[in-house]
């Protein structure tokens, strides 16, 4: 097979063809490795790439030509998310303040992956301690959209989402933490989940806010994050927060969604203030007809009302800092990372602040001089406190949707991919835009993104997202496997197919 | 630094009423750290009991040690706390380079213990209850080594070094509320409820409770307030008060020094305060407001602790007897006088003694030794007399005394060998040559060497003149350098004499 035919397969595809013995693993790796290097220029998905891949390829390659028992991703090739940490990579979350850093542990999911046999292709770009909706925030300069170079691939997993979207892999694990993982594929025509909180092990994940982030897959297709999702779920003892569960196989509930059965009395809820004002038409013309599909498909679309959801992004912009402030305490180069010591030298505390200077961008400052004044004695209860019970509050709203329905849906994200640099000087525009999916995270609920076709006014792409209850995850797969197949019936293929030919040194724009 | 003037303790307390709070951090001799896989044991080398969470690498996450938890319930109940149903941890947020994450995870307003009571007998034979507010959870932070400063504090290092091992050691912080009415026994029942404490966690197994180690650590709160005022005085903590004795002083210093203040006019300063061992004094360290924000907030890394009613039964069930019951019990057990018993509690030894006498000595011997020769020997070196020898050992001694293999004489210099590290009392016996000499031949050749040498001697012993042998005895235990027992030399000299 060429280069292009290789690294346009899905993983479940490519499964089946290293099982056959039709490709190899190292052939497989060594496509997507030229594709990195013929787009990566362009696109700076990639943060760093294994040196290592080729060996690991064929180390797998070998084992199973001695006729040993592999896992279903075994060689297939995956990219990381910088936010992970790697031991024969480095792991910098996007930040000076880690540049070079390399963990001497792997992150459970990492662990995970390479125990299943996924080839470790390198490390994707990404916001700065996941602090962003568009990787503008990251310190090694911007990844772009493989739909068109001058917009902005989403954030802070735009890495992982580009990287999937220019073919450069078909696999990437990525974080979400208020959309991190839903808003890139939105915005990239990909496939983002979003587990449940506690599905999938944070032990590795250098943190954001605790109590919001999730590890997730990255794919092109709703079957290929479900083969990804069950390798790196499951209870993990380094994790207090993962849960003990057994969980039903992600795969077999998008192969049974792929069917179309589960659509018939499918109860699915449309949240009134997830969509109106602030959505793109296009976006919205999407959503509605997607909707529609469904709904001939014998569903039931429900109007639901979850008032609480107007205060979530004010909540989460307490909560995520707040937390935020107190994890990223910990970079202060006593121990490790960048040590920043001021002329003439100083004290310990002199040394600190000037690290911290030099080493955090101005989001990450931002957001730990907001945190740490929400924590503040006297403000406390008015910030962090008011904004836990509007947390509560969503839960109930969410609690009460799902006593009506199964799952509930919006689209992924307001609008299309905006132009690098148009929100950067403007916060609130930036934060505005995970209106959507944030509640799910301050629930802990999963949230699944799914292509759902081009915004006719830019041709960009939009994704429509999914919601189920906590620990139904399977029904989120069940259910985006479903829309995705009468869509891609609708445009007679993958939305990826229409994607523009990205040529090697130069973007199609 | 100017020495601070000083009322007179007796004076101090006409004018003033002392009110006391101690707040006791106790590490739990867990296998592993509070939360994560990391050995939790005492003098490994430096940054070697270490896993990516003690050093707070990225990504790293906190896991709740079961056994500490379990601990730490022992601990509440027999603080007679009750155990709360859930508890949680929460992050307290603070810069110091030995916290590996820049916070420590503790309890805050939910602490796993809450509401006890501990009562104490001091020795007088009043009966105190020191009301306990709560007992909480904790992790321990690393250890700093400031180098190249004359002090080996931080003023003046030219560097510091940070030892990660102890960052992460399972900490139970007991808390009591004000303590009230104590009046001129202040002194005695800080180290008194220190001394409960510690005997306490020492009788569940919870800690090693070595004081000198940091096993166990007390900040001691102290203000007064001027007679028949019913508002608290401003208070100051301090801080490394680290023996039994010091607590004493300290409490008393802190009175002295506070009342001479208030007395001319001035105010207390809320601060903490360093106790210096060797002056007896405090000196001033970092102020201290209830303004002090740590930013506490839950940690979302942890889920709430949620023992079950069975688990804190059971806990309960397994309790050891409370010690101030224990002292009583033991008191007559032992068969001591008031003042014997007494001598063994101000000393604070009463665990020591009672580990030797189960290790087979008898009652009065234990006590002369740990309140004796041992206690002298601690006071002289400047450390606690548990640190310089084991109660097996000590009841190795008493056996050998017993035995007649050792005098007292010789007994203490065997003892000097075991504090100097030489061994087991045998073990010193042997390779110091310091046995009784008990063959009668050679103690009779020395005596008829004695008595060659002062013929008279014998003459007047048969007058009746029997002192007269002292001088023999001492010519005789000096010929064996006191390796004789002086009893059986006196028994031969009498026999030759009525030869």
């Amino acid at each position: 097979m060429t280069q292009t035919d290789l690294t346009r397969l899905s993983a479940a595809d490519l499964s089946a063809k290293l099982a056959s013995g039709e490709v190899s693993s190292v052939e497989t790796t060594a496509a997507h490795l030229e594709r990195i290097a013929e787009v990566d220029s362009e696109v700076h998905a990639f943060l760093h790439i294994n040196a290592r891949a080729h060996e690991v390829a064929a180390s797998i390659d070998a084992r199973r030509a001695a006729g040993e028992e592999l896992g279903p991703l075994a060689g297939v090739p995956l990219a990381i998310k910088d936010v992970l940490v790697t031991t024969d990579m480095p792991s910098t979350s996007g930040s000076k303040i880690l540049e070079g850093w390399m963990s001497p542990y792997d992150a459970t999911v990492v662990a995970r992956s390479r125990a299943a046999g996924l080839v470790p292709l390198g490390k994707t770009n990404m916001d700065e301690f996941a602090m962003g909706s568009s990787t503008e925030h990251s310190a090694y300069g911007p990844t772009h959209n493989p739909w068109d170079l001058t917009r902005i691939p989403g954030g802070s997993g735009g890495g992982s989402a580009a990287a999937v979207a220019a073919f450069e892999t078909p696999l990437a694990l990525g974080s979400d933490t208020g959309g991190s993982i839903r808003q890139p594929a939105h915005v990239t025509g990909t496939v983002g989940v979003k587990p449940t909180y506690g599905a999938v092990s944070r032990y590795g994940a250098i943190a954001l806010a605790s109590s919001l982030d999730q590890v997730g897959p990255c794919s092109r297709s709703v079957l290929d994050a479900g083969l990804l999702q069950d390798v790196i779920a499951g209870h993990d003892h380094h994790d207090s927060t993962s849960l003990p569960d057994a969980w039903p196989s992600m795969a077999a509930a998008a192969r049974e969604g792929a069917t179309g059965q589960v659509l018939k009395g499918l109860r699915v809820g449309v949240v009134k203030q997830l969509q109106g004002e602030g959505f793109q038409t296009g976006v919205t013309q999407r959503f509605t007809e997607s909707l529609a599909l469904l709904e001939a498909q014998g569903a039931e679309i429900v109007e639901i009302d979850a008032p609480h959801f107007e205060y979530a992004v004010a909540a989460y912009y307490l909560i995520l800092p707040a937390e935020a402030s107190s994890n990223l305490a910990k970079f202060d180069s006593v121990r490790f990372g960048l040590r920043v010591t001021p002329e003439g030298g100083g004290t310990v505390d002199h040394v600190m602040a000037a690290t911290r200077e030099a080493g955090f961008g101005p989001e990450v400052k931002r957001r730990i001089i907001l945190g740490t004044y929400a924590l503040s004695a006297g403000y406390y209860d008015a910030y962090y406190g008011s904004a836990q019970k509007v947390r509560t509050l969503i839960q109930r709203d969410f609690a009460s949707a799902f006593s009506r329905v199964d799952v509930l849906a919006s689209p992924s994200a307001p609008t299309t991919a905006f132009r690098l640099g148009e929100k950067l000087e403007d916060p609130m525009a930036m934060y505005l835009n995970d209106v959507t999916t944030i509640p799910a995270n301050l629930a802990g609920i999963p949230g699944i993104s799914v292509p759902n076709g081009l915004a006719p006014e830019d041709g960009l792409p939009v994704g429509i997202q999914f919601m189920a209850p906590a620990r139904e995850d399977a029904r989120l797969y069940r259910v985006g496997a479903a829309l995705e197949a009468l869509v891609e019936d609708q445009w007679g293929g993958p939305l990826w197919a229409q994607a523009p030919e990205l040529r090697a040194g130069k973007g199609v724009n | 630094m100017a020495k601070a003037k000083l009322m007179d303790f007796d004076k101090a307390l006409e004018l003033y009423e002392p009110v006391l709070g101690f707040e006791v951090h106790v590490e739990l001799n867990t296998e592993t750290k509070m939360f994560s896989a990391a050995p939790n044991n005492f003098g490994a080398a430096p940054n070697t009991n270490l896993t990516p969470v003690c050093l707070g690498l990225p990504g790293s996450l906190p896991v709740v040690n079961e056994q500490a938890v379990r601990y730490s319930i022992s601990l509440g109940l027999a603080l007679g706390c009750s155990i709360a149903e859930s508890s949680r941890f929460a992050r307290k947020n603070y810069f110091y380079p030995d916290m590996a994450k820049n916070y420590q995870i503790s309890q805050y307003d939910e602490p796993i213990a809450y509401e006890g009571e501990v009562e104490i007998e001091l020795a007088s034979g009043r009966v105190i209850h020191v009301p306990i507010e709560r007992a909480h959870m904790e992790e321990d932070a690393g250890k700093l080594t400031h180098m190249g400063g004359s002090t080996g504090r931080i003023q003046g290092a030219e560097y510091s070094m940070v030892d990660y091992n102890r960052a992460g050691v399972p900490l139970v912080e007991i808390v009591t509320k004000p303590i009230v009415g104590t009046n001129e026994d202040a002194p005695e029942v800080g180290r008194q409820y220190v001394s409960i404490i510690r005997d306490m966690v020492i009788d569940l197994g919870i800690s090693d409770a070595k004081m000198e180690r940091g096993n166990l650590r007390c900040d001691a709160n102290i203000s007064l307030r001027p007679r028949g005022q019913e508002k608290l005085g401003t208070r100051t903590e301090t801080k490394n008060v680290n023996s039994l004795r010091s607590v004493e002083r300290a409490v008393r210093y802190e009175i002295q020094r506070q009342a001479y203040i208030l007395s001319n006019g001035g105010s207390i300063t809320q601060e903490t305060r360093h106790w210096h061992e060797d002056t007896g004094e405090t000196s001033a360290g970092r102020p201290k407001s209830d303004a002090d924000d740590y930013r506490y907030f839950p940690e979302p890394d942890l889920l709430p602790v949620q023992p079950t009613a069975q688990l804190i039964e059971e806990l309960r069930a397994q309790l050891p007897e409370a010690p101030t019951l224990r002292y009583r019990r033991l008191k007559g057990e032992w068969g001591f006088t008031d003042l014997e018993f007494q001598d063994i509690q101000n000393s604070g030894l009463l665990t020591e003694v009672s580990a030797t006498v189960a290790a087979g000595a008898s009652p009065q011997a234990a006590r002369k030794w740990w309140t004796g020769e041992i206690a002298r020997v601690a006071n002289v070196q400047g450390v606690e007399a548990t640190s310089l020898v084991s109660a097996e050992n000590v009841a190795a001694l008493a056996a050998l005394v017993d035995a007649g293999t050792l005098t007292d004489k010789l007994a203490r210099q065997v003892l000097e060998g075991v504090i100097a590290g030489e061994g087991t009392p045998q073990q010193v016996v042997d390779a110091r040559g310091l046995a009784v000499v008990s063959d009668d031949g050679a103690l009779i050749i020395a005596i008829d060497e004695a008595l060659a040498a002062q013929p008279d001697v014998l003459e007047k012993i048969r007058d009746g003149k029997v002192q007269a042998a002292g001088a023999v005895i001492g010519a005789v235990m000096k010929a064996m350098r006191g390796q004789a027992d002086a009893a059986r030399v006196r028994e031969l000299v009498l026999e030759r004499a009525q030869a």
